[in-house]
C-alpha cells in the first residue's frame, strides 16, 4: 500500500495551484512604481571594432531617460567566472573580461553595445535605432579546429591565442599508452555533442530598484540561485557590499542551468537604478534569449576505447575540444572539466582513463552549463564508442556492458571520483523486463512488414550529484563553497516555514521538502511552508542545479529538523515533568517513553513562544535553528536505458516506439515528482538526439535564430505515455546523506541521447546499412538520408 | 511594434479604398504580418483588416461545380466545410497548429505565397483561380517566385474557385522546428489529365512538376512517379540538402498518389 503522506507519497504538487490559475508571481509579474523600461542594442555582427558610439540623436527623442554605452561602465568590474582551472603545465586558465556593455569590440551576435533607458519599452527600442554605430567588421572565428591554428582571429586581443587551457585528466600517457599498446582491439569514434539553447519556458527578466534613503538596492531576477547572484554581482561587480543588496527570484518558469549564471542584463539593471534613481526594468524577448542566454554542449570529440581479447576494458582515452563561445560564463570552465573528466570512467572499471579537453575561445554565445553539464557529454561519447565496439566485435552490447560493469563498492575510477553505492546489474536487468527485450525480434519484424526499420539501443550511465564537497571543489579551481543551508521557524502555534538556498524553478521544493518535515515531525504537511528565492528572508545557500537540492538543501533541512527536535524535547521534558531523553516524538505527540503521559506538538511550540512555564535557564525561548550542511562526496545516481525506434528507409524520419528508464536515485521522497523529472529530462535527451541545433554560419550569424529553425521536442516528438516507462524502483541508498538521496533532475537528459542513437544505428544496420557507423546529433531526417545514402 | 492606424471596412469596396491610402497593407489572419509587425520589420501607417468583410467569407460551390472560397475564410472552416473536396479539406486542417488555423485565412496565405506555405500548392495543383476585387488570375499564372505573385498593390483576393478533382491527396513532410512543409506535393487527378504541385522545394516558390504529371496521367498509380527530380534549384538549408529535398519530391508524389481518394 503506497504511503499518503510523508517520505514515499505522491501528494500533487501544491505550487501548480498558483502556477494553473494563472496566480504565479513571476519576475516580469513584478512592476515597481515609477519604473522605466531598458532596451539593449545588440551586435548584429559576430566580430568588430567599434569606433564609435554616437547616442547624440537618439538622446533627444521622446521618453528616452538615458543611454548606457561601455563607457558608462569603465572602473565597474567585468562578469566574473567562478571556477578557475589549471591547466596540464600548471598554467592558470585564460580569463579574458567580460564587460557589462562591449567596450572596444563586438565579440557575438548579441552582444550588448548600448542601453537604452525610457519611460516605454518602445520608445526605448524607437530610441535605440536612432544609435549611429561605426563598427569596423572583423573576420569571425566559429569552428574550434580553426580558431586553435595558428595566426587565427583572435577573440580576445589580449590573449596570445583562442586557447582558453589544455586540460588533461586522469590516467598518465604512460599507463595509458601501454594499455592501447597492449589492447586487442581498439574502437576509436569521433562525434560532435551539439550545441544547444536551454530555451526555458519563461524567459529572462531583470528588474533593479535601488533606494536612496538607504542607499539599498534590489535585484528581481530569473535565478537559480539569488544568494550566488548577489554574491558574484555585488563583490565583483559593482562593489555592493551584502547588507545593501537584496536579490529576489521568485516563481521562476524553468532554467535547465541557463538561468544559474550572472549576467550583463542583472548588474545593468541595478546599476541604471541608481544612476536614473529610477527603477530599470528588462524582459527578454525570445530572440534575445537565443543570443544571450548562455547555450549549452558543443563539444567536439575523439574517443579511443582499448579492450583486451576477452573483450575486457582496458583504457579509454579522449580528446575533446570544448567551445566556450566568446567569453567565459560563470561555470563554463568547469563543465569540460571536473563534470565532464570525473565521470569518463562510466559505470566500468577500466583501469586507465585519460581526458584531454581544450577550451576554445569562438565569436558565439558564451557556452555553458545545460541540464546535465559535462556528464551528458561524457555519457555520449562513451555509451557510443561501447556501442561502436560491440557491433565491430560483433558481442551483444548489453553483455559487452555488463561483462565490463563494476560490481564492488565503494569504488575509486582513475578518473578522481568515489563511487559510494551502486548496483548496476539490477538496473540492467530491470531495463532488460520492461523493454521486454526477448520480444524485440518479432517488433522488429513487424516493422519490417510496414517497410519500416527498427532498432533497439541501449545505454548505461552513471552521473555526480549533489554539487559537493566544498574543500574537494576548492581544491580543484572553485571560487565557492557548495554546501546548502536551510532554517526551519516553527510559529507558536506549530505551524513551520522553512526558509532554504535550493531554489525552486520547477523542481516541485514546495511540495516534497514539506513531506521530509513533517514525515520526521509526524505533524501534517500543510502546516509546513517552504520559503525560497529572496536573500533577505533565506539562509546563505547556492541555489538549485547539478540535482543537488535535496541531496544538499535537503540534507540542511533534515539537521536543522533535528534540532528543532532536540529543542522541542527538552521543552516537552519540563512541560512533562521528565528528562528530554525520555521523550520520544511520534505523530506529533511528544510522550514519555513506557507511559501515556504526551503533550501535543502545537503546547510544546506554544510554550517555546509564551515562556510560562519554560526551563529559561536552560535554554533560549522560540524555537527556530539552522544548518548548513555540506556534503562527504558526490551522490551517483545511475540507471539503464533503453528505446526502441522506427526508421522510415525512405525518408530518415526517426520515430520513438518505446522508451523504458531504470534508475537508481537512492531514496525516493515523491514519487510522482521523480518520475516527472525523468520523463522532462528524457524529452529533452531526445530533443538533443533528434531535433534540437544551434547552428551558426561561418561568419558567425546564429541560423537557428527563432523556433522557425530551433526544433524543440513536441509532445508528439516523445512515445505515448503508456510506452514512456520510468522506473526507480532499483534503490541503493547514497551512503554519506541522511536521506540516502541522489538526485534525479537531470538523469533523463543525460541517459537519453545516446540510447537514441545508439537504436537509430541498430536500425540502419538491420537495412543493411552496415557502413553507417555514426551519425552525429540531431539525427534529422535529413542526416539519416544522408548517412543511409553515403552523402 | 511601432504605432499604426487600423481600419476594419465591412465591404471589398471600403477596403480598395482604404488601401488607396500611401503605406497601408492589408491585414488577412495575420500569421505571417503580426509576427513581422512585432520585430519591427515592416511599419505601415495603417493597416486595413478584412477580417470583417462577409461577403469574403465563407464555402460553396459555384453553378460550374467548383468549390468556391471566400479569400478571407480561416483554414479551420475549410477543414471543416471543404468536404466535397477532401484532399483539400484535409490539407487546409493540418495547416499550422489550431490557433494558426482559427486565424489564417486562404487569401492571406496565397497573398503572401510563402515558399514553404500548403495553400499555394492546392491552388497550383488544382488550377484554381484567384479571383480578386478587378479580375481572375490563372493559378498558373499567379504564383511567380517566393512570396511573389501576380497580385498588383492594393488588390484583395476576394475568392478562390478549386475545380474539384476525381480524387487528389496532399502529403507534407515537415520541418522539424517550424513545421511548415520541408516539401509538400500536392497531387489532383481529372478527367482530363494529373496536376502535380509541389511547396517547400524550390527556391522559385510552388512549382508543377510536369514529368510526373506526365506519367501519372497515363498510369495514376504510386509506381508511374518517375526518378525524383534534379536537385538543382532546391532550397539547400539547415534542415536539408537540395538533394534530399529532392528526393522527398519523389517520395511524397508517390505516397499522395498512393493515399488519393
Amino acid at each position: 500500500m503506497p504511503k499518503d503522506h510523508g517520505i514515499g507519497a505522491s501528494p500533487k504538487r501544491r505550487e501548480d495551484v498558483r502556477f494553473l490559475t494563472g496566480a504565479g508571481n513571476y519576475t516580469d509579474d513584478i512592476n515597481v512604481h515609477g519604473q522605466a523600461y531598458v532596451h539593449f542594442l545588440r551586435s548584429d555582427m559576430a566580430h568588430g571594432t567599434i569606433n564609435k558610439i554616437d547616442t547624440s540623436a537618439a538622446e533627444g527623442m521622446p521618453g528616452v531617460v538615458r543611454i548606457f554605452t561601455g563607457a558608462d561602465f569603465e572602473g565597474v568590474g567585468g562578469l566574473p567566472c567562478g571556477w578557475e582551472i589549471t591547466d596540464k603545465n600548471g598554467d592558470a586558465m585564460k580569463e579574458p573580461g567580460h564587460p557589462v556593455l562591449c567596450q572596444g569590440k563586438v565579440r557575438h551576435v548579441g552582444d550588448p553595445i548600448a542601453a537604452v533607458v525610457a519611460d516605454s519599452l518602445e520608445e526605448a527600442r524607437t530610441a535605440a535605432e536612432a544609435i549611429e554605430l561605426d563598427i569596423t567588421e572583423l573576420p569571425a572565428v566559429v569552428d574550434m579546429g580553426k580558431a586553435l591554428e595558428a595566426g587565427s582571429t583572435k577573440v580576445h586581443d589580449d590573449l596570445a591565442d583562442n586557447l582558453c587551457y589544455d586540460w588533461q585528466f586522469g590516467s598518465d600517457t604512460e599507463t595509458t599508452d601501454a594499455a592501447f599498446k597492449s589492447a586487442a582491439h581498439v574502437t576509436t569514434l569521433e562525434l560532435v555533442n551539439n550545441r544547444l539553447v536551454a530555451n526555458p519556458m519563461e524567459p529572462r527578466v531583470a528588474v533593479g530598484d535601488y533606494s536612496r534613503a538607504n542607499d539599498e538596492h534590489t535585484l528581481y531576477t530569473t535565478s537559480q540561485n539569488p544568494h550566488v547572484i548577489r554574491l558574484l554581482m555585488g563583490a565583483f561587480v559593482l562593489g555592493i557590499p551584502e547588507h545593501k543588496l537584496r536579490v529576489v527570484a521568485p516563481d521562476v518558469g524553468g532554467g535547465f542551468g541557463t538561468k544559474i549564471f550572472h549576467y550583463a542584463e542583472e548588474a545593468f539593471c541595478t546599476f541604471a537604478a541608481k544612476a536614473c534613481n529610477r527603477p530599470v526594468k528588462w524582459t527578454s524577448t525570445r530572440s534575445e534569449a537565443f543570443m544571450s542566454d548562455a547555450h549549452g554542449r558543443d563539444h567536439v570529440t575523439t574517443i579511443e576505447l582499448a579492450l583486451d581479447k576477452d573483450n575486457n576494458f582496458l583504457a579509454v582515452r579522449t580528446d575533446t575540444k570544448a567551445n566556450m563561445g566568446a567569453y567565459l560564463s560563470t561555470f563554463a570552465s568547469s563543465v569540460p572539466t571536473w563534470l565532464h573528466g570525473t565521470l569518463m570512467a562510466g559505470n566500468y572499471k577500466t583501469p586507465a582513463v585519460q581526458v584531454n579537453v581544450k577550451a576554445v575561445f569562438t565569436n558565439t554565445v558564451p557556452v555553458d552549463a545545460y541540464r546535465g553539464a559535462g556528464r551528458p557529454e561524457a555519457t555520449f561519447q562513451l555509451e557510443r564508442v561501447i556501442d561502436k565496439a560491440a557491433r565491430e566485435l560483433g558481442v551483444d552490447p548489453i553483455a559487452l556492458r555488463r561483462q565490463n560493469f563494476i560490481t564492488q563498492f565503494p569504488y575509486a575510477t582513475p578518473v578522481a571520483v568515489e563511487y559510494d553505492t551502486g548496483d548496476y546489474e539490477a538496473t540492467m536487468a530491470k531495463m532488460e523486463e520492461l523493454m521486454d527485450i526477448g520480444g524485440f525480434a518479432a517488433r522488429r519484424k513487424a516493422s519490417e512488414a510496414k517497410g519500416m526499420l527498427r532498432g533497439l539501443g541501449v545505454n548505461c550511465f552513471i552521473e555526480a550529484c549533489g554539487i559537493a564537497p566544498s574543500n574537494l571543489v576548492g581544491q580543484l579551481g572553485a571560487r565557492a563553497g557548495l554546501y546548502d543551508a536551510a532554517t526551519v521557524r516553527v510559529n507558536a502555534t506549530g505551524s513551520i516555514s522553512v526558509m532554504v538556498g535550493a531554489h525552486s524553478h520547477g523542481q516541485g521544493h514546495e511540495t516534497v521538502f514539506p513531506q521530509v518535515v513533517a514525515e520526521m515531525l509526524g505533524i501534517d504537511e500543510g502546516m509546513i511552508d517552504i520559503v525560497h528565492g529572496d536573500t533577505s528572508k533565506i539562509p546563505f545557500g547556492m541555489g538549485t542545479y547539478g540535482s543537488r537540492s535535496l541531496a544538499v538543501c535537503g540534507s540542511a533541512m533534515v539537521r536543522a529538523t533535528e534540532k528543532i527536535i532536540n529543542k522541542a524535547k527538552k521543552i516537552a521534558g519540563h512541560l512533562l515533568e521528565a528528562s528530554d531523553s525520555d521523550i520520544e516524538l511520534k505523530d506529533g505527540q511528544f510522550t514519555v517513553a513506557g507511559t501515556d503521559k504526551s503533550v501535543a506538538w502545537g503546547d510544546v511550540t506554544l510554550a517555546a513562544y509564551v515562556p510560562h512555564n519554560y526551563p529559561l535557564e536552560d535554554i533560549e525561548p522560540g524555537l527556530e535553528e539552522t544548518a548548513f550542511y555540506d556534503p562527504a562526496n558526490f551522490t551517483y545516481p545511475a540507471g539503464a536505458y533503453a528505446c526502441e525506434v522506427e526508421v522510415d528507409p525512405e525518408t530518415g524520419k526517426v520515430t520513438i516506439e518505446k522508451f523504458v528508464s531504470a534508475d537508481d536515485f537512492g531514496n525516493v521522497v515523491n514519487p510522482m515528482i521523480v518520475e516527472g523529472q525523468v520523463h522532462g529530462g528524457i524529452a529533452q535527451g531526445i530533443g538533443q538526439a533528434l531535433l534540437e541545433n544551434c547552428a551558426y554560419d561561418e561568419n558567425g550569424q546564429l541560423l537557428s535564430a527563432s523556433y522557425m529553425d530551433y526544433a524543440m521536442p513536441r509532445a508528439d516528438d516523445i512515445p505515448h505515455m503508456a510506452s514512456y516507462v520510468v522506473d526507480h524502483s532499483c534503490q541503493t541508498p547514497c551512503t554519506h546523506n541522511p536521506l540516502g538521496v541522489k538526485g534525479c533532475g537531470e538523469a533523463g537528459a543525460i541517459g537519453s541521447p545516446p540510447t537514441v542513437v545508439n537504436a537509430v544505428i541498430d536500425a540502419l544496420h538491420s537495412g543493411g546499412h552496415t557502413h553507417v557507423s555514426h551519425i552525429d546529433m540531431p539525427v534529422s531526417p535529413s542526416r539519416v538520408w544522408a548517412a543511409m545514402n553515403g552523402q | 511594434m511601432y504605432s499604426f492606424d487600423i481600419q476594419r471596412p465591412t465591404s471589398v469596396g471600403d477596403a480598395v479604398a482604404a488601401l488607396g491610402t500611401d503605406e497601408a497593407l492589408p491585414l488577412g489572419g495575420g500569421q505571417t504580418l503580426i509576427p513581422t509587425l512585432k520585430q519591427r520589420l515592416s511599419a505601415p501607417s495603417v493597416l486595413v483588416s478584412l477580417s470583417g468583410i462577409a461577403e469574403m467569407k465563407g464555402v460553396c460551390t459555384g453553378d460550374d461545380g467548383a468549390l468556391c472560397i471566400g479569400g478571407g475564410t480561416t483554414h479551420a472552416t475549410v477543414a471543416k466545410e471543404a468536404s466535397v473536396y477532401p484532399g483539400l479539406a484535409a490539407l487546409a486542417g493540418n495547416i499550422g497548429d489550431p490557433a494558426v488555423r482559427n486565424r489564417g485565412t486562404i487569401g492571406g496565405s496565397l497573398a503572401n505565397n510563402d515558399p514553404s506555405a500548403c495553400y499555394p500548392a492546392a491552388a497550383l495543383g488544382s488550377g484554381a483561380t484567384i479571383v480578386t476585387n478587378t479580375r481572375s488570375i490563372a493559378a498558373d499564372d499567379y504564383f511567380q517566385g517566393m512570396f511573389a505573385t501576380a497580385l498588383n498593390e492594393g488588390e484583395i483576393i476576394t475568392e478562390v474557385r478549386f475545380p474539384v478533382p476525381e480524387k487528389s491527396a496532399y502529403m507534407k513532410f515537415e520541418q522539424p522546428a517550424s513545421r511548415f512543409a520541408l516539401v509538400g506535393v500536392f497531387v489532383a487527378k481529372y478527367a482530363d489529365g494529373v496536376r502535380v504541385a509541389v511547396t517547400g522545394a524550390s527556391e522559385e516558390g510552388v512549382f508543377r512538376w510536369t514529368e510526373a504529371e506526365a506519367a501519372l496521367s497515363s498510369n495514376f498509380s504510386a509506381d508511374a512517379v518517375p526518378a525524383a527530380p534534379s536537385g538543382d534549384g532546391m532550397i539547400s538549408d539547415l534542415h536539408g540538402s537540395g538533394a534530399y529535398r529532392a528526393h522527398l519530391v519523389a517520395v511524397m508524389t508517390k505516397r499522395a498518389v498512393a493515399a488519393a481518394s
